[in-house]
């Protein structure tokens, strides 16, 4: 029973395959990577993955609905959340509104109640800045509790969008490069939280560069090389498959890392 | 208690219902009276508007339609029409709560110059409409509009005026201050910010520019209904391009994204050109000059540029102390 199926899914922009004909299925409760050299499409692919792009064909399931061609708030309906690349903090807000926004599918309400301030609604506010307070520790904001947005260094602001798509109470995360722009120390400091985000129940869906990261926290592995498969299977498996390494590193080295075994 | 004193929900609203209350003292004679119940008329406007521009970071150049709209929907039903004052404005309101939501839907897909030119293109279809359909309106000699009663007890002159639209200019802020805060709140203020982030957390961002443009367009037919019944006559100016724009600057002199600084945008520019009225045929080219100091020397509006600079010279002695808005 896998949570996330995808199905043949391809995306075209003008002439040239972002990602092609790609199938493969995410069992819950691992952490999945997808690895590949720039421009590989796993960018494109989480993008297709959270509705932002419309695939060109291929189909997604989750959770056995079918969601492809839905918008990118139905995904998150159905329990994907995702952090960015590039940023996608609301810096107009507090760190912890910024989390508050996250448990929005939980917290809305009428508009009635929302102009009129109902008791209950003020109640649930109340609950709602406690839980968002707890992720930004469970993070290791601590220190950030009354941060504005953008007076936070960047390292922070990747765990706050990780605290914003925790608190949509996810079935399935999408890490977009939370390493990248990180000293080592921070990245060593990733791997623990990205490991316990599977003892949350969360699938993790992992996209980075960072290889130690990858290869120390992935249960199994997703190579894209041009927007194609080129290999997937348990970590140290693709580890060593030739292929994987001719696409990293050229085949030169590839060749030598041949000889020397 | 301190603490909640200072958010603005109970310490902004308990210092602007002592503005209110306190000013009269100064209201030395009937004509300060009228000003000031035009401020409290503008403000309710520029509150609503501030929930789109400001929160949601959606332009309208438009809204004069929805004040003129109000305003004529309250003239013709309750002056050609004889419906009571009160059933009229309702009606009045609730067509114009549907209207924004029909127009808001396909146009607020748009984004920026298109946006603005969409709801620019809405003012002036209402205004075109207002001044040829004379039959109803009266065209450009506009229209006499019965006073506002309720029940047997008729709003007339400026002294009960000023209590009544102070009131519901606190009723207003209140409304805006309790959505800013609610979820819905935050979801105008995250796509503001982030559209992409928004949506991915689970917030449908068109819904809620509709949702905004429609409330602010309410607020503006409602302070449109008062107005018309308060003048006892509406003419198309009040329905013009001119008077968006003038509405617009107002949420952006007061600060974007600032209730309270709606409200002061909308004291202070309808204040100045009665206190300038020897200058009356220049009007516009000072709404053109506080439009492009504000934009260079303080893009976030005055109150928020003020209340920074006092925030920060207050943390200068005693630091730590986080955010705060």
């Amino acid at each position: 029973m896998s949570l996330l199926r995808v199905e043949a899914l391809s995306k075209k922009f003008g002439g040239v395959n972002a990602v092609e004909d790609l199938s493969f299925d995410i069992p819950p409760g691992v952490v999945y990577s997808i690895i590949g050299p720039n421009g590989a499409g796993k960018t494109t692919l989480l993008n297709l993955l959270t509705g932002i792009y419309q695939p060109s064909a291929g189909r997604i399931v989750f959770g056995g609905h079918d969601l492809t061609g839905r918008a990118p708030y139905e995904y998150a309906n159905h329990g994907i959340a995702r952090t960015f690349q590039n940023l996608q903090v609301f810096f107009n807000m507090s760190a912890l509104e910024n989390v508050m926004v996250g448990r929005y599918m939980q917290e809305r309400c009428g508009l009635a109640a929302a102009l009129l301030r109902t008791p209950r609604l003020a109640r649930a506010e109340h609950a709602c800045r406690e839980e968002a307070a707890e992720l930004m520790r469970y993070v290791g904001l601590h220190n950030y509790l009354s941060a504005a947005a953008d007076a936070m260094p960047y390292g922070a602001l990747k765990r706050l969008e990780i605290a914003r798509a925790l608190a949509t109470r996810p079935k399935l995360m999408l890490l977009d490069e939370p390493a990248a722009g990180l000293n080592p120390t921070e990245a060593l400091e990733l791997d623990d939280l990205i490991g316990s985000l599977t003892g949350r129940g969360v699938t993790v869906v992992l996209v980075e560069h960072n290889m130690r990261l990858v290869m120390g926290v992935s249960d199994h592995i997703l190579v894209l090389d041009y927007g194609r498969k080129l290999a997937e299977g348990p970590a140290a498996t693709v580890r060593n498959d030739p292929k994987v390494i001719e696409a990293y590193l050229g085949s030169g080295v590839a060749a030598a890392a041949e000889m020397h075994r | 208690m301190l603490a909640r004193l200072a958010s603005p929900r109970t310490g902004g609203l308990l210092a602007l219902a002592v503005v209110i209350a306190l000013l009269p003292l100064a209201l030395t004679n009937k004509y300060f009276y009228d000003i000031a119940v035009l401020v409290g008329l503008n403000a309710i406007v520029c509150v609503g508007l501030n929930l789109l521009i400001g929160y949601a970071g959606q332009i309208s150049l438009g809204h004069a339609g929805f004040f003129g709209l109000g305003a004529y929907g309250s003239a013709i039903l309750a002056s050609r029409y004889g419906w009571p004052p009160l059933a009229a404005m309702l009606t009045t309101t609730l067509a114009v709560a549907a209207l924004a939501y029909l127009v808001g839907r396909p146009i607020l897909r748009l984004k920026g110059h298109y946006l603005a030119m969409a709801t620019l293109g809405l003012g002036v279809i209402i205004f075109m409409v207002i001044t040829t359909e004379d039959k109803y309106t009266g065209g450009p000699d506009g229209i006499a509009v019965v006073p506002l009663s309720i029940g047997g007890f008729v709003l007339q002159g400026e002294r009960i005026w000023y209590w009544v639209v102070g009131a519901l200019l606190l009723v207003a802020v209140w409304l805006a201050l309790n959505l800013i805060e609610s979820p819905a709140g935050r979801a105008l203020r995250a796509l503001h910010s982030s559209e992409v982030g928004a949506e991915v957390v689970g917030i449908n961002a068109a819904e809620h520019k509709v949702m905004a443009f429609v409330i602010s367009a309410v607020f503006a037919s409602v302070a449109g209904s008062l107005a018309a019944h308060y003048s006892g006559f509406v003419t198309p100016g009040k329905v013009a391009f001119l008077h968006s724009i003038e509405l617009v600057t107002m949420v952006v002199f007061g600060g974007m994204a600032s209730t309270f600084g709606a409200v002061v945008g909308a004291a202070v520019l309808t204040t100045l050109p009665q206190l300038l009225a020897a200058f009356e045929d220049y009007e516009m080219m000072l709404f053109g000059a506080v439009m492009m100091g504000t934009m260079i020397f303080m893009p976030r509006g005055v109150v928020p540029s003020l209340a920074r600079l006092f925030q920060s010279r207050r943390q200068q002695p005693s630091s730590g102390e986080g955010s705060g808005t």
